[in-house]
C-alpha cells in the first residue's frame, strides 16, 4: 500500500468490489488482473471480485467489510449508477458506514457492452477503477434530505391515456390537472368509428370517459391550453400553464350552437379539423357533438371580428348568456404539484410525403383517418362512404405500412396499422359491399382476439395481397383500367407484378412523435429516442418511468400502441405517481452548493445567478451564504464564481481533479 | 457566355440529332458550346457493372481533361446531354469527392497519361443550365414561332433526375415542362415522366423491352399528347424506331412523334430543320410544325 496526500485525511482505508455481472463484464474485462491491480492502488486495503456484486451476498461481503474496519470508503467497479448506486449506497449503511463513501466505476455500459477487444477493455477498466479510487479518497460523509410531497398531479394530454390516468388518480383522491392543447379532449380516439377486436363504438366507450372527467371533483380540466414552463423536482414542482383564448366564456357557455347558426357565415368554410378536413366548419364552432367541454370556440385565423374588427358580432348577439368575450387574452395559471403524468399521444404520418401513392394529386387517394371519419355515422358523410364525385366505391385498396417500415421515413412498425386496416377493410366491406384488397408486408395480429379477427375479416372474403406497393397511379393500360385508380403491387406469394384497378385507395399511415417532442420533453427535462419518442427510464422494468424523478409516460407519446396498451400504460403511470405521493416525502441528494467562506471575496455574482434564489449575502461577514434547504445542486454558482469559493457537494474541484489525475496515470 | 461540352458517343450515332440540336440552341442563345478536346467514352451502364473502378477511371479522363482546357477557375461546369453520360459523370465525380481510396486509384492511372482530376468540375444538364443559369425570360425572348397547339407530354427517362441531378424533382420533375410552357407549348400532366423506356432490354429481351416502351407511348397518346420530348438518345431511339413493331404486337397503331426537348426549343426559335437534325426523325413532328419548318429552309424527310 502506497501513501499519498489525502489532504489531511487520516485512515484513508478503500475497499474496491469488482463485478463480473454474469459474463456482461467478465467476458470482456479480465476481472481478475483488474483485482490485482486494484490492490496496488494508493490507499486500497481490500479489492474483491465477484459474480454479482449487486446480488444479496455481493453486498453482504461489502457491509462485512465496512462493519469489521476494515474499509471506510468503497469502490464498487460494475454496470450504470443509474442501475445500482443506491443498492450498493444502502449495503454500505448496512455496515454502520456513510453512504457517500462511495464512487462507482462504470465497466459495462462504458466498456464491456461497447467493445470486443478484452486488452483494451481491461485498460480501460482499470483507468476507471483508478480514478474512482483516486476521487473516493476525498469524499466527505454527507446525509440525504427529506422533503415532503405535494399530492397533486398534473396530466398533460387529453387524449385516452391522460382521461384514464386522471381519472384515476382523481379517483384515488388526488387533485388533478388535466391539460389539453385542443378545444376538447378525446384525442383521436374520438375520432374512430369502431375500435378493434371487438368492434366497441368507439365513441360509446370513450364519451363517458369523457363526461366523468368533466363531472369529476377532484379533476381541474384546462382544454386550449399548453403548459409552457416547469420548474421544481420530484415531488415538488412548480407549473405554469398558458390558457389560450377562446372568446367564449367557459363558465357561461351552455353549448347551444346558437351562436354557430347567427355567425355571418351561413356556411361552414374552413377545414374541419375534427374532420380532417373532409367537411367545412364556421370560424365560430364546437368540433363534435360530445365535445368536452361543449363550449364553443373562436378560430382567430378565420374570425371576421378577430381579423378586422369591423364584424357586426350576430354570434354575440345570438348569445342569450352573453358567453362570448372578444376581449379575452392568454392566462397563465400557476400551480404546484408533486408528480406529472405526459399522455400528449401522436401525430399521424403525413401521406404527402410519399410522392407515389398519389395522396395530395389523385382525390379518391385518402389516409385511414380520412376514412375513419367517412365510416363514422357522426362524420362529415353521416357514415356513407363516398368517392369525391358522391359516388360509392365498387374496389378499394387498403394499403399498409405507410411510412412505417420504411427505410425512408420510418424504420419501426406503427403496430396499430395491419389490426385497424383489417377494421377498415369490415367496415368499408359491410358498407359498400365492395371488393376490397389488403396490401401488405407482414401481417402483424399479436395481441388477444386479433388474430382471431384477421381470420373474420378473411371469411367475409377480403383480398389480402403480400408485397409492398410500388405506386398507385392512373395510368391506364388495359380497357378495364380505364378512369380507376392502379395500385401496382408485386405479390411476393404468387411470384409476379399485379396491377390492380380500385375506385378508392386508403393509406394506413403509421404513428409519429410530435413535431415539438423535442421542446416538450427538454420542458419536462426528458430524454426523446432519435424518433421522437420520450424515453422510459428501462424498456422492461420501468416503462413508465423516465430518467426525471417524478415523471411518468403514459400512451404512444413513449412509442407506438394501441389503446388496451395505452389504457394499461396510463394505469401504470398512475399508479406510480400514488404511490410516490402516498410515500409522502422524497429524498434529495446532498448534492447541494457550499461556500469556502475563505475564498469568498463578496462580489455576489452568484447571488444574481440562483435560479431558486438559494444564496443570500452575509453583510457582517461580506461573504455569499447557501440556503441548503432550498438549493438544488444545479452548479451554476459553482461555475460562476471567479474565486472557485463555491463548491458543490459530491463534486468539489478537488474530487473531479483527482478523478481525472486517476485516469490519466492508469490510461 | 461560353460552356465546355461533351458531346458523348451516342450523339456521333443515332442520336446525332440530339448533339446537333444543343449546338444551334445554345449558339442561338448566345452561349456557344466548345467540345471537350480528346474526350472518350463515360464509361456508361454496361462498364459500371463489369469494374467501377475502370468505369470511374473513364469518366475521370474526362473531368481531369475539361480541367485542363477550362483554365483556373475555381469552379467550371461542363454541359453533358446524354442521361447517361449525365449520369455516369456525375456518378464519377461524387465518388471520386467522397472516397479518397478510389480518388486516389484513379488519379493514379491518369498520371500515366500525366492527367490529374482535382475535383473542380460540375456536371450540368443542358436543363439545368437553360432554366437556372440562362433563364426562362431570355428562352421566352428568343422565341419565333411559338409552339401554340402542340401537347407535349415531357418524358425525362430513368437516368437523369435519379439519384445525383439536384436541379429538378426525382419523382416529378418540372423543369422541361416549364420551359415547353416559355415557348408557348402544352404540357400533358402524365405519372409516367421517369418511367423505363426498356433500355437496352429491347436489344436483349424484346417482348419486354417492347412492352416497357409501349407502356409510355400508350399513355401519352391516351392523354392527347401530340409530341414525346425527350432528354435520352436511348429513350429517343427506343420509343420512336420500333412503333410499327409494337403497333404490330399490341394490336394498336401508334404515330407519335418523339423529339428532343431541344430539337422543340430549335423549332420555336425558327431554326433550319437541317441545323436541328428535324430530317433524322423517322417520325415526323405534327402539321403545324412541319409548317414552321418550312418556312425556316428545306422541308423534313426530304
Amino acid at each position: 500500500m502506497s501513501t499519498v496526500d489525502n489532504q489531511g485525511k487520516s485512515d484513508v482505508k478503500i475497499g474496491v468490489y469488482i463485478c463480473h455481472c454474469g459474463v456482461n463484464i467478465a467476458h470482456t474485462v479480465d476481472v481478475f488482473e483488474a483485482t490485482e491491480f486494484s490492490k496496488r492502488l494508493p490507499n486500497v486495503t481490500v479489492a474483491k471480485e465477484y459474480k454479482f456484486m449487486c446480488s444479496d451476498p455481493g453486498q453482504e461481503i461489502i457491509a462485512a467489510d465496512v462493519s469489521s474496519g476494515r474499509v471506510n470508503r468503497v469502490v464498487v467497479a460494475s454496470c450504470s449508477p443509474l442501475m445500482h448506486e443506491a443498492t450498493f449506497r444502502r449495503a454500505i449503511a448496512k455496515g454502520g458506514g456513510n453512504p457517500f463513501m462511495f464512487q462507482m466505476a462504470n465497466i459495462r455500459e462504458h466498456v464491456s457492452w461497447v467493445t470486443a477487444d478484452k486488452k483494451e477493455a481491461t485498460k480501460k477498466a482499470k483507468a476507471l477503477i483508478a480514478a474512482a479510487v483516486e476521487r473516493v479518497a476525498l469524499h466527505e460523509p454527507l446525509e440525504m434530505t427529506q422533503v415532503p410531497v405535494n399530492p397533486n398531479v398534473l396530466v398533460v394530454g387529453g387524449g385516452i391515456a391522460g382521461i384514464h390516468a386522471a381519472l384515476t388518480a382523481a379517483d384515488a383522491d388526488k387533485k388533478v390537472y388535466l391539460v389539453e392543447r385542443e378545444p376538447t379532449i378525446g384525442g383521436h380516439m374520438a375520432k374512430f368509428d369502431k375500435t378493434f377486436p371487438t368492434l366497441d363504438c368507439s365513441a360509446c366507450i370513450l364519451t363517458p370517459k369523457m363526461s366523468a372527467v368533466h363531472a369529476h371533483p377532484n379533476i381541474t380540466l384546462w382544454t386550449y391550453s399548453e403548459v409552457v414552463e416547469v420548474d421544481g423536482f420530484v415531488g415538488n414542482f412548480k407549473v405554469k400553464v398558458k390558457r389560450k383564448p377562446r372568446y367564449v366564456d367557459e363558465n357561461l357557455c351552455v353549448g347551444c350552437y346558437e351562436c354557430i347558426e347567427a355567425c355571418i357565415f351561413k356556411k361552414g368554410k374552413f377545414p374541419d379539423e375534427f374532420n380532417q378536413g373532409l367537411s367545412k366548419r364556421k370560424p365560430i364552432y364546437i368540433p363534435f357533438p360530445q365535445a368536452t367541454p361543449l363550449v364553443a370556440v373562436i378560430d382567430p385565423e378565420t374570425c371576421a371580428e378577430l381579423k378586422t374588427g369591423k364584424c357586426k358580432k350576430p354570434c354575440a348577439d345570438a348569445c342569450e348568456p352573453n358567453a362570448i368575450d372578444f376581449t379575452q387574452t392568454d392566462i397563465i395559471e400557476e400551480i404546484d404539484v408533486g408528480a406529472i403524468i405526459l399522455g400528449t399521444g401522436f401525430k399521424t404520418f403525413d401521406a404527402a410525403r410519399i410522392f407515389r401513392y398519389g395522396y395530395g394529386r389523385y382525390p379518391n387517394v385518402l389516409t385511414s383517418l380520412e376514412v375513419e371519419r367517412m365510416v363514422n355515422a357522426a362524420g362529415p358523410t353521416s357514415g356513407e362512404v363516398q368517392l369525391r364525385d358522391g359516388s360509392q366505391p365498387k374496389s378499394v385498396g387498403i394499403i399498409h405500412c405507410v411510412g412505417s417500415r420504411d427505410d425512408k421515413f420510418n424504420k419501426y412498425c406503427s403496430c396499430v396499422c395491419c389490426m385497424y386496416s383489417l377494421k377498415l377493410a369490415h367496415l368499408l366491406k359491410e358498407r359498400t359491399g365492395a371488393t376490397i384488397y389488403n396490401f401488405y408486408i407482414d401481417m402483424r395480429t399479436a395481441g388477444k382476439g386479433y388474430e382471431e379477427f384477421y381470420e373474420r375479416v378473411l371469411n367475409e372474403k377480403v383480398h389480402c395481397i403480400r408485397g409492398r406497393v410500388a405506386e398507385v397511379t392512373d395510368w391506364a393500360l388495359e380497357p378495364e383500367e380505364e378512369n380507376k385508380l392502379v395500385i401496382r403491387v408485386e405479390d411476393t406469394l404468387v411470384g409476379a407484378v399485379r396491377r390492380v384497378p380500385v375506385d378508392m385507395v386508403v393509406l394506413s399511415v403509421g404513428m409519429e412523435a410530435h413535431d415539438d417532442a423535442d421542446d416538450v420533453g427538454r420542458m419536462f427535462n426528458i430524454s426523446c429516442t432519435k424518433e421522437g419518442w420520450f424515453l422510459e427510464r428501462h424498456p422492461k422494468l420501468a416503462p413508465v418511468s423516465t430518467f426525471t424523478d417524478g415523471v411518468f409516460l403514459a400512451g404512444a407519446c413513449q412509442g407506438p400502441k394501441d389503446i388496451p396498451d395505452t389504457v394499461a400504460q396510463a394505469g401504470a403511470a398512475a399508479a406510480e405517481a400514488l404511490a410516490l405521493i402516498d410515500r409522502g416525502h422524497v429524498e434529495l441528494e446532498p448534492n447541494t452548493a457550499f461556500v469556502r467562506e475563505e475564498l469568498c471575496s463578496g462580489c455576489k455574482t452568484c447571488l444574481s445567478l440562483c435560479p431558486y434564489s438559494a444564496i443570500g449575502f452575509n453583510a457582517e461577514k461580506k461573504v455569499a451564504e447557501v440556503n441548503g434547504a432550498i438549493c438544488k445542486g444545479c452548479g451554476t454558482c459553482v461555475a460562476a464564481c471567479p474565486s472557485g469559493a463555491l463548491q458543490q457537494n459530491l463534486f468539489t474541484d478537488e474530487q473531479i481533479f483527482r478523478e481525472i489525475k486517476g485516469v490519466m496515470s492508469y490510461v | 457566355m461560353k460552356y465546355l461540352y461533351y458531346p458523348g458517343c451516342s450523339s456521333q450515332s443515332t442520336g446525332k440529332a440530339y448533339g446537333e440540336s444543343v449546338e444551334a440552341i445554345f449558339e442561338a442563345l448566345g452561349a456557344p458550346l466548345e467540345e471537350l478536346e480528346d474526350w472518350n467514352c463515360c464509361g456508361a451502364t454496361t462498364y459500371m457493372s463489369i469494374s467501377e473502378l475502370k468505369a470511374f477511371t473513364l469518366s475521370a479522363r474526362n473531368l481531369a481533361l475539361a480541367e485542363r482546357q477550362g483554365g483556373d477557375t475555381a469552379m467550371l461546369d461542363l454541359v453533358v446531354p446524354c442521361a447517361a453520360c449525365y449520369l455516369g459523370l456525375n456518378k464519377a465525380n461524387k465518388y471520386l469527392a467522397e472516397h479518397r481510396e478510389i480518388r486516389e486509384k484513379v488519379n493514379n492511372a491518369l498520371s500515366a497519361a500525366g492527367l490529374e482530376y482535382k475535383g473542380r468540375v460540375r456536371v450540368r444538364h443542358p436543363l439545368d443550365i437553360l432554366v437556372n443559369e440562362i433563364g426562362l425570360d431570355k428562352i421566352t425572348e428568343r422565341v419565333k414561332q411559338p409552339l401554340a397547339g402542340y401537347r407535349v407530354a415531357c418524358y425525362y427517362g430513368c437516368q437523369l433526375v435519379r439519384p445525383y441531378a439536384d436541379f429538378d424533382d426525382q419523382h416529378q420533375p418540372v423543369t422541361m415542362g416549364k420551359i415547353i410552357k416559355a415557348l408557348g407549348g402544352e404540357v400533358v400532366d402524365w405519372p409516367l415522366k421517369t418511367r423505363c423506356c426498356g433500355g437496352s432490354l429491347t436489344g436483349t429481351y424484346e417482348d419486354q423491352g417492347l412492352r416497357l416502351s409501349y407502356m409510355i407511348l400508350n399513355e401519352a397518346a391516351r392523354r392527347g399528347a401530340t409530341v414525346i420530348a425527350t432528354a435520352c438518345p436511348l429513350c429517343q431511339f427506343n420509343l420512336e424506331c420500333y412503333q410499327t413493331k409494337m403497333g404490330r404486337r399490341f394490336g394498336q397503331p401508334i404515330n407519335m412523334p418523339v423529339a428532343f426537348f431541344t430539337q422543340l426549343i430549335g423549332v420555336a426559335f425558327g431554326l433550319s430543320p437541317r441545323k436541328l437534325g428535324l430530317h433524322r426523325l423517322f417520325v415526323p413532328l405534327p402539321k403545324s410544325v412541319e409548317a414552321v419548318a418550312d418556312a425556316g429552309g428545306r422541308h423534313v424527310n426530304s
